[in-house]
């Protein structure tokens, strides 16, 4: 029972970071209507960003406010040139769902012209400390990445729900066109989201590098969890991003443990999630089912 | 909606000398390499109540379209005597233009009170909240339905809101692309009334574009013939409406 709580609890935190990156995702979706195959890349983009300001020897809380900033510019610049030539996102989603999967290899390809293919270590947050809860230790660092998820989603709550801006960004998102005739300058929401989005994901990437070591690789596994995550939470929630990368994280961590199978497949619980989720409930746990009357 | 008065009045400030509120002139726009306008020229005064009236495909949406920048167009549009074409519609409705596009065009994934709420967009006064109340009091079934989802209402109420939505920005004109489309006449009545209380109370004008053409010229006080992507027929609502060849074309007399 012991060795069964501690691996959960290793799996609910490696599920805070998951929830993390599903949150870029979907505020993304939320702003935009779409989904973003490069936000693992940005995030990793500008995890470096952090990773360069620390090691010149800025405070790391600073190096990460700057690697936000930095990722916001990033997210901003790649909707200006890359995505908003394409088209609407509503009148070509799948031509702007691709420009994305192009934006995975072209900023994974800057990554490596800039900061090489070495792996680069990062030291955690919040320390390599850990407590013992009820006999299970647990690592503050784990701890660390569900406080910052929870104010994080706090913050995008209000946003969303309680700002004039947020309110438009979700019109943008929901109908462009409806959202121009009310006086909404979409184009700039729309740059206003993506560079939403990357900031999120720096912080992502600061949780997953002290683990995984930080390369141009970082997030690829990563952003199928997050992908899970919404995908179980729906895509349009930020407490589905939440709720999905637990249960995801927990799944990841307790399923190999006890069946051999996944041992050599971690990756097969978020698919068989995904499979599951989009068969018997696409809409996911918390999205909101479309309802159109005519 | 006594709130909008104010709008009104100072709208007055940039009317240009002739004094149109709108004044198009040899509008032209297609799609892609299809010419649906071919020279269209109107004006709407201030308060005024305008119909362009046409068969399908005539352009009568594309013309809506083109005015309000939606769409790419030719020749001249000025607004409030300033040259408008080229202007993104967002800001235009800035100047004081709401376009209610055909198919209603509410958020479906926004709540009745976000609808009106980001019909405001524009707008950053105190009166905000009590406009959304009011509108609550003029159409009670809105208000009723003010935390569902726009997209879960009859089409009648969507048209509602769609209107009541453009109202918020408190423009000075108000472009509305066939309100009757696909609802029942009842229904349709009821959406004039109202529109034509509005427009009275708060001095709106309205460049209302529709096939049903008994409907229109009892609302409207002067009206536009399109055929084809020009304007072919024009004059007081009243006239036209006792036109031989007009009852005979869209009257069906």
């Amino acid at each position: 029972m012991k060795d069964f709580l501690q691996i959960l609890l290793v799996g609910i935190g490696d599920g805070a970071v998951y929830a993390m990156l599903g949150l870029g995702l979907v505020v993304i979706y939320r702003s935009t209507g779409l989904l973003n195959f490069a936000q693992g890349e940005m995030a990793m983009f500008s995890t470096f960003i952090v990773w360069t300001m620390w090691s010149l020897g800025l405070p790391m809380w600073l190096a990460i406010l700057g690697g936000m900033a930095g990722g916001f510019c990033v997210g901003a610049l790649v909707h200006q040139v890359a995505v908003r030539p394409v088209g609407d996102p509503h009148e070509k989603p799948l031509a702007v769902v691709i420009v994305t999967i192009g934006l995975f290899l072209g900023v994974n390809g800057a990554a490596q012209l800039i900061w090489g293919t070495l792996d680069r270590s990062m030291p955690p947050l919040f320390g390599r400390g850990q407590v013992t809860v009820f006999g299970v230790a647990v690592a503050w660092q784990k701890i660390g990445a569900v406080i910052v998820l929870g104010v994080m989603v706090l913050l995008f709550y209000l946003l969303f729900q309680h700002t004039k801006l947020g309110l438009a960004m979700r019109a943008v998102a929901s109908n462009s066109e409806s959202a121009s005739l009310v006086g909404i300058p979409v184009p700039r929401l729309l740059m206003l989201g993506w560079g939403l989005a990357a900031a999120v994901g720096t912080v992502a990437g600061v949780f997953i590098a002290p683990n995984l070591g930080l390369g141009t690789n970082l997030m690829q596994l990563t952003l199928i969890f997050g992908f899970a995550a919404i995908t179980l939470g729906g895509f349009d929630s930020l407490v589905g991003a939440v709720v999905g990368g637990f249960v995801v994280g927990a799944l990841s961590s307790v399923m190999p443990r006890y069946i051999t199978i996944f041992e050599k497949m971690p990756l097969a619980p978020a698919f068989i999630l995904i499979l599951a989720v989009l068969l018997f409930r696409p809409e996911g746990l918390f999205g909101k089912k479309q309802v159109t009357r005519v | 909606m006594s709130s909008a008065g104010d709008g009104v009045s100072s709208a007055g400030d940039g009317v240009s000398s002739a004094g149109h509120l709108l004044e198009v002139k040899t509008l032209g726009a297609g799609y892609g390499i299809v010419e649906v306008l071919f020279g269209v020229d109107l004006v709407v005064d201030q308060g005024e109540v305008v119909v362009v009236l046409g068969a399908n495909g005539a352009g009568k949406t594309t013309t809506l379209r083109a005015i309000s920048g939606m769409i790419a167009a030719t020749g001249q549009v000025t607004f409030l005597g300033e040259s408008v074409l080229g202007r993104r519609p967002d800001q235009l409705v800035k100047r004081g233009m709401a376009h209610v596009p055909q198919g209603r065009g509410t958020v479906t994934s926004l709540t009745v009170e976000e609808n009106l709420r980001i019909g405001a967009f524009v707008r950053s006064d105190e009166q905000i909240e009590s406009d959304i109340e009011q509108w609550f009091e003029a159409f009670p079934r809105l208000g009723e339905r003010r935390d569902q989802l726009a997209g879960s209402m009859s089409g009648g109420e969507q048209q509602m809101l769609a209107i009541a939505r453009a109202l918020m920005s408190r423009p000075k004109l108000l472009l509305l692309d066939e309100p009757s489309l696909g609802l029942a006449p009842l229904v349709t009545h009821e959406v004039f009334d109202r529109l034509r209380e509005i427009s009275t109370s708060t001095g709106t004008a309205v460049l209302l574009v529709e096939q049903n053409a008994n409907l229109a010229l009892d609302f409207a006080a002067r009206a536009y013939v399109l055929e084809a992507g020009r304007i072919v027929l024009s004059g007081n609502a009243a006239d036209l409406q006792g036109d031989a060849a007009i009852q005979k074309a869209y009257l069906g007399v």
